[in-house]
């Protein structure tokens, strides 16, 4: 445990003693939320010419909101974890280069205190990123649901690490073996982009054709902005939140189990 | 009779077909300086990372303070300390905070850990640096700060990983100094890889030449150098019936003479050359010059790496110029 900490300590060290890294940090989340959410504005697509009454039916059947701006920042909170979390990888590549991994590993402590805290770290990162998204989407005119609480925002962080916890350790796996950063930057880069758009990060998902429904069903990342949706702009439906919660409960703990299988196995040749 | 405190046993290892550790046995007594000898990618490291339990082998078994590295892995790595080639400690921590680090990765508690870091430290003469970046440190206060790091755990045996690679001299003078005092404070067991051959010499008690993954020497520095024949005396004598006095001498392994030049092969020069002064003068041949070589280690490595490829090489000799063009330019 206490070997744990000071890893997380270490990564957490490296971060905010840089004001820069933690300058961007806090720009790339409100950049992202500022120019996609302002920029597409399918409202105006859908109701250009249309009485607004029937402009916010349409909308509200596709969005279930009859703001898009709302729709695209509750999903900017995803897209973040995932921006942040796909670094995870890069960095035990790097201690494996430099060779702090090798010492980490010739002490005694526990393989799975190192994915952990690497996990750790990348979900603080990203709850910090998450609360300036929350914070910039309200203030830029969130048009939260009927019957929001700002309690339910905590759900909203739990959410947060549900995923957060389910894509480093899928990063890590990715980059376990590896001792040159090429080869899992190229699987991010090939991942990350159909990640977000098999979802309904930008788009509801009833929209699309079935075989791209069935890949956004399986995908997290809809799952995640379902249940930020549901704590948020929809009128929060128990039943869909809870199911959403389960899912992504039972993905970061099967993912995370796998990745400290894998360590224990493949960190040490 | 000191207990051997590291045993290795045929251990093996292999990466995609080659064998970089190939079949070593050895042991380290305890209190020992052990040195591991031999060109870049000879698998010293690799033999370091099994023994630390960083790699698995292939196949062997070794042992480190009495625990098997492959069954008991956890009380290896809580009696071990490791300094790895590399710099590793974290740049944009200070080098204390990289101590303290070491420190928790270790599990000791917090008022013992604080109270190490700082003897440490000051042991390794970083002290006044303690609240520094790493990124700001030189070669060798970074290889200071990895040795204070490696002996956070007070480790029964400690690892050395090419301790003085790139170091200026003076700074590889400085770290030897450690590394001696080290096991006068602590008594500790010290494994150390090098191809620097005299560091080789002036530090390791028992050296293992190992080359292509297998050992192929093995024995005290000075046991090394005795088996390529001894000492080497050149005299420069006027006289008759030099060579008979020489050959009578005890001692004398071999003479040559090249015109007015005599060399002889002796086990102990300093010993031998007044004795042959007195036997040579007792026969009135005065002596104008005398000059003793000893051995180094280099010629004991190059005379033990080469004759491993003389069995396989038509060309031995453009086999070893080879080699030492490969040895100097690797260094």
């Amino acid at each position: 445990m206490q070997g744990f900490l000071a890893l997380t300590r270490r990564e957490l060290k490296k971060w905010y003693k840089e004001p820069l890294l933690l300058l961007i940090t806090v720009l790339q989340p409100l950049i992202w939320l500022v120019l996609l959410g302002k920029a597409m504005n399918l409202r105006a697509v859908f109701g250009e010419g249309v009485p607004p009454e029937l402009a916010n039916q349409l909308m509200l059947r596709s969005f279930g909101t009859t703001d898009y701006f709302s729709f695209m920042a509750t999903g900017m909170v995803s897209m973040t974890c995932l921006f942040t979390t796909m670094f995870t990888g890069f960095s035990i590549v790097w201690d494996r280069r430099l060779g702090f991994l090798n010492k980490v590993l010739s002490t005694p402590v526990s393989r799975a205190s190192i994915i952990f805290s690497k996990i750790l770290y990348a979900t603080l990162r990203s709850s910090f990123q998450v609360l300036i998204i929350l914070g910039a989407a309200f203030a830029l005119g969130l048009r939260t649901g009927p019957g929001f609480h700002p309690v339910y925002l905590l759900g909203v962080m739990l959410v947060t690490l549900l995923l957060c916890v389910t894509f480093s350790s899928f990063f890590l796996v990715l980059a376990l073996r590896s001792t040159r950063w090429e080869r899992p930057m190229a699987m991010v880069n090939l991942l990350v982009m159909p990640l977000m758009f098999a979802s309904n990060l930008f788009f509801p998902t009833q929209l699309m054709p079935g075989w791209l429904r069935a890949v956004a069903s399986i995908n997290p990342l809809s799952y995640t902005n379902d249940a930020v949706r549901q704590l948020t702009i929809y009128r929060l439906n128990t039943g869909a939140l809870l199911k959403d919660l389960a899912y992504l409960g039972l993905f970061a703990l099967a993912i995370s189990s796998l990745s400290v299988c894998l360590a224990r196995r493949y960190l040490s040749g | 009779m000191r207990e051997n405190i590291i045993k290795a046993e045929e251990l093996t290892k292999v990466f995609n077909g080659l064998r970089a550790v190939d079949r070593v046995t050895f042991s380290v007594r305890e209190g020992e300086i052990f040195g591991f000898l031999g060109p870049n990618g000879a698998g010293k490291t690799t033999t370091i990372n099994m023994l630390t339990t960083v790699l698995k082998p292939t196949s062997g078994r070794a042992e480190v303070c009495g625990y098997d590295v492959v069954k008991e892995p956890e009380k290896v790595r809580r009696s071990v300390g490791v300094v790895p080639q590399e710099y590793t400690a974290d740049e944009d921590l200070t080098g204390y905070e990289n101590v303290m680090l070491c420190a928790d990765l270790y599990g000791l508690p917090r008022e013992e850990a604080k109270r190490r870091a700082l003897e440490l430290l000051s042991l390794v003469q970083l002290e006044p640096f303690k609240d520094k970046r790493v990124e700001t440190y030189s070669g060798g206060m970074r290889r200071r700060l990895e040795l204070a790091c490696g002996l956070i755990n007070r480790p029964r045996v400690l690892f050395l990983d090419e301790p003085t690679l790139g170091l200026d001299v003076q700074t590889r003078a400085s770290i030897w100094e450690h590394i001696r005092s080290l096991r006068e404070r602590f008594g500790m067991t010290i494994f150390l890889t090098t191809h620097y051959l005299e560091e080789a010499d002036f530090l390791c008690d028992r050296i293992a030449i190992i080359d292509h993954g297998r050992i192929v020497e093995e024995g005290s520095p000075s046991e090394l150098k005795d088996s390529l024949g001894g000492d080497l005396l050149t005299l420069e004598c006027e006289g008759n019936g030099v060579e008979e006095v020489l050959r009578a001498v005890e001692g004398v392994k071999e003479v040559r003479r090249e015109g007015r030049e005599y060399r002889v092969k002796v086990s102990r020069g300093e010993t031998v050359a007044p004795l042959l002064l007195g036997m040579l003068a007792d026969r009135g041949i005065t002596v104008r010059r005398l000059s003793l070589t000893k051995p180094t280690l280099n010629e004991v490595y190059l005379e033990r790496t080469g004759r491993s490829l003389r069995d396989q090489e038509e060309d031995r000799d453009g086999i070893l110029r080879q080699r030492v063009t490969l040895w100097r330019a690797r260094r």
